[in-house]
């Protein structure tokens, strides 16, 4: 088959093709020009492109085939939580009670919606064991800074600060921790891991001391270990007269097993578009909510959705309030769905989600232990790291396989990431895939160690089955054209 | 007891025990027995949900909240203020539906991804004509978001370390704003308006050597056309960054704020192809120009090649990002809104260059008429510069009492905006495409009818 040319929207345009019908205008015409200063009204049109209804659904339907969904086929991707995004919950989001509704409407006129927003946080307590829970957040990112504003508040209505400046971070953390306390205003110290991969006690009580806002971490940690210290852990930040908070990434191993409330954070996020089955939509929407102890519920971001009898009303009269951090109440839509995923599972079934998220991830590793390095000996939770240092002694590198994977039609895993492990493969099956899709996917990352041994070219030369073959990421930094130009 | 298979579930009792086996445990507790004995739930501390519902109950449920919302499909709509009732084109939700979009995660394989990162690109060069900037992300979380994002952007390449802020933005704006400056320890001043727009006079009064970013919308919150040149002209021997907040929709008849000298264009695209939704998921856009490419926030997606010569796309200038400088990064969003700068693409795509100006005139034509009518009704028009779809009524009575009125009457009346324009019952009206000619008529005889009730 001749491979068909490749073009951009703005190469099939044509001056002349619509793809839309607006009703006739049945209004008199305003020239709105006359009005404004003359270098004020637009004279050359936007570029925008040209073509009829079916050149824009194929255009669109080709992109989609050079994409990989989660319905394309296994997505391993570590910290992600890749799982089946149901249907019905799309259907139901679309509902026009759902989408043609104003946030600035007056609250009587939205008591569905609200009714919603308010269960959803009702179950979030639950799924926490926190005592109150903001919507707000449009992501994890955006609700860690939320959280840590959280701190800053709490340390400045205690008079503490200007003292308490600094944020701990386990060097296994998230990207997204380290970059939130700094867009809070804080400084960063980063806590080495232990052997065990975990955040030592001793470390720990070194980094401690007066300037200590708080301490950021991830339970199961970005390695899928749990931090089996996290009492003792709570206990000295809490003693040290910091903050703890939770980056709910990886709630998805503890769902129903634990809480963070029950673990000692004070502040936590979790994204509902991990866990709780949203799309990622290939980089967004996601919802980021986070939840609080009652003592530091005075500083959650504004409005409040509150229940007063049998109504459901906005309250924006908390003084100490941080502020808004997004518009509105956060992603609606997203909570939505979330919402809808609660309501299928029960709590019975999010607890199913976790056992098996957690049963499929050792059953991976289990079957990976002999053909690639497995840092970590205990069991894991819901994701676990190999590493490809064996494979790089053989001249093939952790981006190879990767590469290769999509080769045998998976997805990759997370690769590089966390940093504290050389050559690292972090892999997430979660709770949604079946046995077969395991044992295929296991059984395809054995026949690629094997390839590193015998047929190394295969690796390097890889991916050949995309719609390109490996792209250079090097020119694209070094001359960007981030922009088409004719 | 959960006694049968959940639906998106597969793990069989059989799948369980093998797998089991090959771990080399003899039970699912036996993979938590880490979790500490003290942490965990048990009976009384189990978490306490509503037991599950299965397909066909869920739909109830959720059909019974939702009918219990005023839609604007019921409801013809004359609020506005950041977030417009405009027509969407049936394409824009079956692209959007399609999973290779919907399920995928942020592109970090890029050669299994170039749908997303094509549609992505193509995205970034549609907001680059509409704004006449040179460089857009690749999205945002919101129009709000945006804005902060652009104030730390404005304070850390300046050094300086106050915003001067329009008191003509969106209030919600505002508050983010506020909250970025707290979070950043950098400081915001309102610029008050002279009438409908930003009073000049005392924008210079507000100008100092700290000034990092003017803020300004265009159109402003009240509607009106901000003159962007005219404000530029005020910063120019001070090292202050112009700031413009534009809507999207009103860039097809407004000269794009990069030709007006503007540094960095940031708004919301929820008016180019995404549903009201209550106020979210939106889209946020970012633009600057290319001096400022560097320090721009989250995702961008470049053009490159192949080994083999091919064309394809990439996200790029990733050491800006998060997950490469952790605390030295120029931002700390990791995912935006890729699903809706795809919407907002494919709505732009089916509009093209005519449809977004004939949508934009349309605006235009149904606000004037709008207006029309209430001035021969003998309401007032507030504004006194030229206005896109919306603009400022004051009423006889407060507009919750008024907007009551017009509830009962079948219509979602407008937004109160009497403390912004220091008038009381200060209603901001909003008319777009979809309104129609009947529609706005009976609008002003309801209106009317209330006011003098």
């Amino acid at each position: 088959m001749i491979e068909k040319k490749e073009m951009l929207i703005f190469e099939q345009s044509k001056p002349g093709r619509i793809a839309y019908s607006l009703p006739d205008n049945d209004v008199e015409t305003y020239d709105l020009a006359a009005e404004l200063p003359e270098h004020l009204s637009r004279k050359v049109a936007a570029e925008l492109p040209e073509v009829s209804e079916l050149q824009l659904m194929r255009h669109y339907t080709a992109l989609a085939n050079k994409n990989f969904g989660i319905e394309t086929g296994f997505y391993p991707l570590g910290s992600c939580t890749m799982k089946y995004n149901p249907k019905i919950n799309e259907d139901v989001a679309r509902y026009d009670g759902f989408t043609a509704i104003h946030p600035l409407q007056a609250p009587e006129t939205v008591q569905g919606a609200l009714q919603l927003l308010y269960e959803l946080q009702e179950d979030l307590k639950q799924v926490t064991g926190m005592d109150e829970i903001c919507l707000q957040p449009a992501a994890g990112a955006q609700g860690e800074w939320a959280g840590l504003l959280v701190f800053k508040a709490y340390h400045a209505a205690n008079g503490e600060g200007a003292q308490r400046r600094t944020i701990l971070v386990p060097d296994s953390a998230h990207g997204t921790n380290p970059a939130s306390a700094a867009v809070a205003g804080y400084d960063v110290v980063e806590i080495k891991s232990n052997e065990n991969g975990t955040v030592g006690v001793e470390a720990l009580k070194s980094a401690l001391g007066p300037d200590t806002a708080g301490l950021m971490l991830t339970n199961p940690n970005t390695l899928g270990l749990f931090e089996i210290d996290i009492v003792e852990i709570a206990e000295i930040v809490h003693e040290a007269g910091g903050l703890l908070y939770y980056d709910g990434a990886n709630a998805n191993a503890i769902l129903g097993k634990s809480t963070p409330g029950e673990m000692g954070f004070d502040v936590v996020h979790l994204n509902l578009h991990k866990s709780f089955s949203t799309p990622h939509g290939g980089g967004g929407p996601g919802s980021g909510p986070i939840g609080v102890k009652s003592f530091l519920t005075p500083f959650l971001p504004n409005p409040r959705i509150e229940k007063k009898e049998a109504q459901f009303v906005l309250n924006n009269d908390y003084p100490q309030s941080i502020g808004r951090v997004k518009g509105y109440f956060g992603n609606f839509g997203v909570n939505v769905r979330a919402y809808a995923y609660i309501r299928s599972m029960g709590a019975q079934g999010l607890q199913k989600v976790s056992e098996y998220a957690v049963l499929h991830a050792n059953y991976l590793k289990a079957r990976l232990a002999d053909a690639y390095d497995t840092p970590f000996k205990q069991h894991c939770k819901h994701e676990f790291v190999l590493s490809g240092l064996r494979q790089k002694k053989q001249g093939v590198r952790t981006l190879d396989i990767a590469k290769r994977l999509l080769d045998y039609g998976f997805y990759a895993p997370t690769v590089y990431f966390p940093l504290i492990v050389e050559e690292c493969i972090m892999i997430e099956p979660t709770d949604t895939e079946a046995k077969e899709t395991l044992d295929e996917f296991a059984d395809a990352m054995i026949a690629i160690a094997k390839e590193v041994e015998e047929q190394p070219d295969l690796l390097h030369n890889a991916p050949t089955t995309q719609s390109v073959r490996r792209l250079d990421e090097v020119i694209a930094a070094r001359k960007p054209k981030v922009v088409y130009q004719k | 007891m959960m006694t049968k298979q959940h639906r998106y579930l597969p793990t069989t009792d059989q799948d369980q025990k093998e797998m089991l086996k090959t771990i080399g445990v003899e039970s699912i507790s036996d993979l938590f027995s880490d979790i500490p004995v003290s942490t965990r739930a048990t009976n009384d501390k189990s978490i306490d949900l509503p037991d599950p519902l299965s397909e066909y109950e869920l739909t109830k449920h959720m059909k019974k909240l939702a009918d219990q919302n005023k839609t604007a499909t019921t409801f013809p709509f004359f609020l506005g203020a950041g977030t417009y009732d405009h027509f969407i084109p049936s394409v824009v939700n079956h692209v959007t539906l399609k999973s290779e979009f919907m399920t995928a995660y942020t592109p970090y394989q890029p050669e299994a991804s170039q749908g997303e990162l094509q549609a992505l690109f193509e995205f970034q060069t549609m907001i680059c004509a509409l704004t006449g900037m040179d460089v857009s992300n690749s999205s945002l979380y919101d129009g709000f978001t945006s804005l902060g994002e652009a104030c730390n952007l404005a304070t850390s390449v300046t050094k300086n370390n106050t915003v001067l802020m329009s008191a003509g933005i969106h209030p919600q704006a505002k508050e983010v704003v506020r909250t970025y400056a707290y979070g950043m320890e950098y400081k915001i001043k309102e610029v008050p308006l002279n009438k409908d727009i930003t009073d000049i006079s005392q924008l210079k009064t507000a100008l100092s050597e700290d000034t990092a970013a003017v803020i300004v919308q265009y159109p402003n919150f009240l509607g009106s056309v901000e003159d962007l040149a005219e404000i530029k002209e005020t910063l120019k021997d001070t090292k202050a960054l112009l700031i413009v907040v534009a809507n999207p929709l009103a860039l097809a008849k407004l000269e794009a704020p990069g030709n007006l000298g503007a540094d960095i264009v940031v708004g919301d695209m929820q008016p180019l192809g995404l549903s009201m939704s209550f106020g979210g998921p939106h889209c946020g856009y970012f633009t600057v120009t290319s001096k400022y490419m560097r320090k721009i926030p989250s995702r961008i997606v470049g053009e490159t090649v192949d080994i083999e010569g091919k064309r394809g796309f990439v996200m790029t200038l990733q050491t800006r990002e998060q997950h490469i400088r952790r605390e030295k990064a120029t931002s700390n969003m990791s995912s935006n809104q890729a699903l809706n700068a795809l919407a907002s693409a494919v709505f732009m795509t089916a509009l093209g260059k005519e449809g977004v100006q004939e949508m934009a005139q349309q605006n235009i034509n149904k606000a004037h008429f709008l207006a029309k009518k209430l001035k021969q009704s003998g309401m007032d028009i507030w504004n006194e510069k030229a206005y896109f779809n919306e603009f400022v009524i004051e009423c006889a009575k407060s507009v919750s009492a008024i907007n009551q009125g017009l509830l009962e009457k079948g219509f979602i009346g407008g937004y109160d905006v009497s403390e912004i324009v220091d008038r009381p019952n200060a209603m901001l009206l909003c008319a777009t495409e979809k309104r129609t000619r009947e529609e706005i008529i009976s609008f002003v005889e309801a209106l009317v009818e209330v006011n003098q009730a």
